[in-house]
């Protein structure tokens, strides 16, 4: 028997003892339980923020280790959320650490079969000299009645409701200065 | 959101809240401890119904005729709010003689045209003293606020500037009938519309049983008045319909009778599902309208500055809309800067113009047509989460250069090499000439900035880390963006090239690169220009002009910003605040927080009640005061009456609560605005098993349909071959996955608790088609097929209309075809067609016809031919489903779908 383990180890006496009558307290924590500490207790800093997911807009407090993202918790100081979330909310964790993230810039050349590594600015630069091209050869200045439209229909984009009220804003002055009027987002789905 | 827990009856309809918002479901609960009733109306028993007082199961897209009939019972056993009514709503307002309504002309209003398939709205205004056609000084509108055709209102999906407000109109001298006698009164036309909307003819629409809709308008109405509130809640169960816009607009006027718009525990409150869909609503990634909900300029309608201003908002005009030039030119001098003077009229003619419907599925179909040579995807995988992802998929084939920017490998990034099409043949990746950029995109952690929650909140998320390898914000990519294509540009004489080199884009970057998000906020907010206030923030909207001397982003969020200090940050403890928490986050307008609030006070400015005050009348200190900012002029008195003929603001009476409406009132009938009809009427889906059980007229005369080979429709009603798709399905969402999939199917424990995708069906449709529960099914629509596996499930209610039995099948679709997301599995998006709204050009994916059958579905050329096989069985061609006005082909447009 192992000589540790005692009358006063007994599991119901351990309960009586710690006066945790339930079982679900320190009566039932194992040694290796105790000695752990949790990842919000280490962490460098909180940050606060919002969950990405749904339109709730529960707050949620970002713990930060060593330049990386440990743990996401809900914030209790927020009115609408209270401390809660969802299981999206939850996970939101993941959603930033997860190993099957992109993390690289990929190219698929027309025809290809598979994604190239691409740098990025590369990339970018591609996109600028596409833009430009295609804004280019699709303009249309006026309509048939001779009426302004100072447009293209060559350039299109989906997506919004996911982003930043302030990146939303740089997208519909680029794009609208640009004359490309086929900007929609989820609103419209 | 915390205000639901004031309500003392809750109606969630079109929405599975407790699944879909389980957070901001705590305040249902809340009002439910607190003795409030909870209903829920759907099709399907959920997370909702079960902690509800109660669940109606209802027929998908049947709703107008439950809250018609509910109309009709508050006004048969005259239960409505009878003060409120007369004094805050349209009700005593008369109505044209010259209108003519449903009941007239069996399903169709006067003003339908067969020829555009949309009604000119002429017919439905506000009667005038002096002629309908009145327009003498003194009267609202000028040449350029005249009539535009619902045609052209539909194509730039006009309903939407309606996001802070209601349409101008032609004139402010209504005749009013206080008695609310007149015939012509909007009150006796209300009656009239809905007479026929009884509770037999709810058993028989929505397959809801007398006793039923007795205990909803019971608790509904016991639960209104003075001392009483009641609440509504939907999601897109209510706008993702052919009339969808007019399912809000039916319960809007329940609750104005009901005297519930502006009080606590009231209202109507819409559950959007993404972190930022109210801003990028606000400030719109969307093709009609720019920030603020000003109007995107219009060929034809709009070619000069004039036009444009008579026709967002005319100094006569009532309310606030009647300074929408300060809003416009605010707006032109925070993009362009010095370049925008008054001689050049602001740079307006920068703008580019649109020239008829060019959202997101126009867009679709010009893709095939190839007319659209680049596509940017930001945070969003039409492949899976758009209407008829089999013809989304196939326009992106037909595109020169794609960019997919996103956390994760989407479907959408990836359909060329491992697509549905792909594994049928029907493209083959060699052959598809498009190049594709994958970027990847930082999280919310990794940025700073602001969402916009449900209910008109922003809130900043404060950057925790950086972004990790090639990761980086939209802010930073389109900065960039913007700086090398300006650079490309930089030599050119272009005139064309003007707006983009003129425009004002410059701001102050980290030592990563990325744009300082406040400093764009600020732009947001707006500036003085001149003066000796010159560089400071704008503390709120009606300190803008239109002479050039303020700039401003988006004049709704003017305020958020004010004197300097992000309000969006805002952080005070709720435990330290009362409910409505005003020191948490900024609401616009103004940090208001319930919309319309004068309309909780009396109309001489006291409380309806001690148990719903909100917002009163300070007599002593001459101002509005409450719980929440007034939504008033601070110090305009209960008892102010405007000089005939004042416009702006000044205009309205001290007693017109609406004050974003242009005659100061909650519209039960909408002389302008709506585009198919000033009264939500009962129409049937695109598509339906069951024939307009009200009307001649099946479904919406004025929806928006694309007759095409690519869009194929199931006959609806007693038509041949309806019985081929016989029953009917509904999407949905779980709490687990988010939308398409692509923030929650790359993640283990999101994957692991909703790994799969199902079907739900009724014990008696297994029985009926021998579906076995964890089995496979195929169900097949006119578009498509697809396989999932089958829950039986007494969730799901068959309904009995008319004798007969009506099955409905739930689908949820966060599934898609790809090989790198953790769980993959067929998208139920594949099965909807695109037919839309004209108000918003949403589409119908709430309610579609299909058939199911056992087993997995074939593949390969197989499974074409199986949909095929279906087609012909049902007789599909172009134009089945799609005539517009029944009994007349000639209404429904040619195939590129007008
Ligand atoms: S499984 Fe998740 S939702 Fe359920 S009790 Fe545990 S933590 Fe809560
Ligand atoms: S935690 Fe859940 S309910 Fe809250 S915002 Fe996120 S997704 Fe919505």
């Amino acid at each position: 028997m192992d000589p540790k383990k005692t009358f006063l180890s007994w599991p119901v006496v351990r309960q009586v003892r710690s006066g945790d009558f339930l079982g679900r307290g320190p009566a039932v924590t194992s040694a290796h339980t105790r000695e752990l500490t949790p990842r919000t207790a280490t962490a460098d800093k909180v940050v606060q923020s919002v969950c990405p997911y749904c339109a709730v807009g529960c707050g949620q407090r970002v713990f930060v280790k060593d330049g990386r993202v440990v743990q996401i918790e809900g914030d209790p100081d927020s009115p609408v959320s209270r401390g809660r979330l969802c299981p999206k909310g939850s996970a939101s964790e993941q959603l930033v650490n997860n190993p099957g993230r992109q993390r690289k810039a990929l190219y698929r050349r027309p025809g290809g079969t598979d994604w190239e590594s691409i740098e990025l600015s590369t990339a970018v630069e591609m996109v600028a000299q596409r833009f430009v091209e295609s804004r280019r050869r699709t303009w249309q200045d006026h309509d048939e009645h001779g009426r302004p439209l100072r447009r293209t229909m060559g350039i299109a984009s989906l997506g919004g409701a996911t982003l930043d009220n302030e990146e939303n804003y740089l997208i519909k002055k680029l794009f609208t200065a640009a004359g490309a009027i086929q900007i929609e987002n989820q609103a419209r789905i | 959101m915390q205000d639901l827990s004031n309500a003392d009856c809750i109606v969630i309809q079109g929405s599975n809240m407790a699944e879909c918002h389980p957070v901001a479901y705590q305040w249902v609960t809340e009002a439910r401890l607190k003795g409030a009733r909870v209903i829920h109306v759907d099709p399907r028993f959920t997370r909702t119904s079960a902690t509800a007082d109660k669940h109606i199961p209802i027929r998908a897209g049947s709703d107008v005729v439950l809250l018609g009939a509910l109309i009709k019972y508050i006004l048969d056993n005259e239960l409505y709010f009878k003060e409120y009514v007369v004094a805050y709503t349209n009700a005593a307002t008369i109505v044209s003689e010259k209108f003519q309504d449903t009941e007239d002309l069996d399903g169709l209003f006067s003003g339908y045209d067969d020829e555009k398939g949309s009604y000119s709205q002429e017919t439905w205004a506000y009667a005038s003293n002096d002629g309908a056609d009145d327009e003498t000084p003194g009267t609202i509108g000028g040449p350029a606020a005249g009539h535009e055709h619902g045609h052209t209102k539909s194509e730039r999906a006009a309903g939407d500037e309606h996001g802070s407000g209601g349409p101008a109109l032609e004139h402010a001298k209504v005749l009013r009938d206080e008695t609310l006698q007149d015939p012509n009164s909007v009150f006796q036309i209300l009656k009239k519309h809905y007479a026929r909307y009884t509770p037999e003819m709810v058993a028989d629409t929505c397959g809801i049983g007398v006793d039923d809709f007795e205990y909803l308008a019971r608790s509904v109405t016991e639960n209104s008045g003075r001392e009483r509130t009641t609440a509504f809640v939907y999601a897109v169960g209510w706008t993702q319909h052919t009339l969808g816009a007019q399912f809000i607009r039916t319960a809007a006027i329940v609750q104005l009778l009901l005297g519930n718009m502006g009080r606590p525990g009231g209202g109507i409150m819409a559950l959007r599902g993404h972190a930022s869909i109210q801003g990028s609503t606000d400030i719109p990634t969307l093709y009609n309208i720019l920030p603020g909900y000003l109007a995107m300029p219009v060929a034809g309608l709009h070619d000069t500055w004039d036009d444009y201003l008579g026709a967002i908002g005319n100094k006569e005009q009532k309310g606030f809309w009647a300074n929408a030039d300060t809003y416009a030119v605010s707006l032109l001098k925070a993009w362009w800067g010095k370049a925008a003077t008054a001689e050049n009229d602001w740079c307006f003619d920068y703008l580019p113009r649109l020239s008829g419907a060019h959202g997101t599925y126009q867009t679709t179909m010009a893709m095939l047509d190839d007319q659209v040579e680049g596509y940017f995807l930001l945070g969003q995988n039409p492949a899976v989460g758009s209407a008829h992802g089999r013809m989304q998929r196939q326009a992106m084939s037909h595109l020169k250069w794609l960019v997919v920017r996103d956390f994760n490998m989407i479907e959408s990034a990836t359909f060329w090499k491992d697509g549905p099409e792909i594994a049928s043949g029907e493209l083959k990746t060699e052959d598809i000439g498009t190049e594709v950029f994958f970027l990847p995109a930082a999280a919310h952690t990794e940025k700073s900035g602001s969402f916009t929650q449900t209910q008109r909140m922003l809130q900043w998320h404060h950057q925790a880390v950086e972004p990790p390898g090639d990761c980086q914000s939209e802010l930073q990519f389109f900065y960039e963006l913007g700086r090398r294509v300006r650079e490309l540009l930089a030599d050119s004489t272009d005139e064309r090239d003007r707006p983009l080199l003129d425009l004002t884009w410059d701001y102050p970057t980290d030592e990563h690169g990325e744009p300082d998000a406040e400093a764009v906020l600020a732009e947001v907010n707006g500036r003085h220009l001149t003066g000796d206030k010159a560089g400071e923030p704008l503390s709120s909207y009606t300190e803008m002009k239109a002479d050039g001397s303020t700039d401003g982003g988006c004049w709704i969020y003017t305020g958020v910003y004010a004197d300097g200090v992000n309000h969006a940050a805002a952080r005070k403890p709720g435990r330290e605040q009362d409910l409505t928490a005003l020191d948490w986050g900024w609401a616009w307008p103004a940090n208001r927080r319930i919309l319309y609030n004068r309309a909780s006070a009396d109309p001489e400015g006291n409380p309806w009640s001690e148990r719903k005050r909100y917002v009163w009348w300070d007599a002593e200190a001459g101002k509005w005061t409450g719980h929440d900012v007034p939504d008033f002029v601070p110090d305009k008195a209960p008892s102010y009456r405007p000089e005939p003929g004042t416009g702006g603001p000044a205009g309205l009476a001290g007693d017109d609560p609406f004050v974003m409406q242009a005659d100061g009132k909650g519209w039960l009938f909408a002389p302008k605005g709506m585009l198919d009809g000033p009264l939500p009427t009962h129409y049937e889906p695109q598509e339906s098993p069951v024939s307009n059980p009200l009307y001649a007229q099946q479904s919406n005369p004025a929806r928006k349909v694309f007759p095409r080979k690519d869009n194929l429709w199931s006959p609806s009603g007693d038509a041949p071959g309806a019985d081929v798709y016989p029953y009917v399905f509904t999407t949905y969402r779980l709490t687990e996955h988010h939308t398409a999939g692509g923030m929650s199917r790359w993640l283990p424990y999101l994957s692991e608790l909703q790994p799969e995708f199902f079907c739900e069906v009724s014990p008696e449709l297994a029985a009926e088609r021998g579906l076995e529960n964890g089995g496979w099914a195929t169900i097949v629509s006119a578009r498509a097929a697809i396989e999932a596996r089958v829950m039986v499930t007494e969730r799901m209610t068959p309904l009995v209309v008319r004798g007969r039995t009506i099955h409905q099948i739930g689908l949820p679709y966060h599934w898609g075809v790809g090989s790198n997301a953790i769980v993959s599995g067929d998208a139920a998006n594949d099965l909807l067609g695109v037919a839309l709204d004209p108000n918003v050009q949403i589409q119908e994916s709430k309610a579609g016809s299909c058939d199911i059958v056992p087993g997995r579905r074939p593949a390969g050329d197989e499974l074409l031919r199986l949909v095929a096989e279906y087609q012909s069985r049902a007789g599909s061609t172009v134009m089945t489903s799609n005539e517009l006005r029944t009994g007349h082909p000639e209404s429904t447009p040619d195939t590129r779908g007008g």
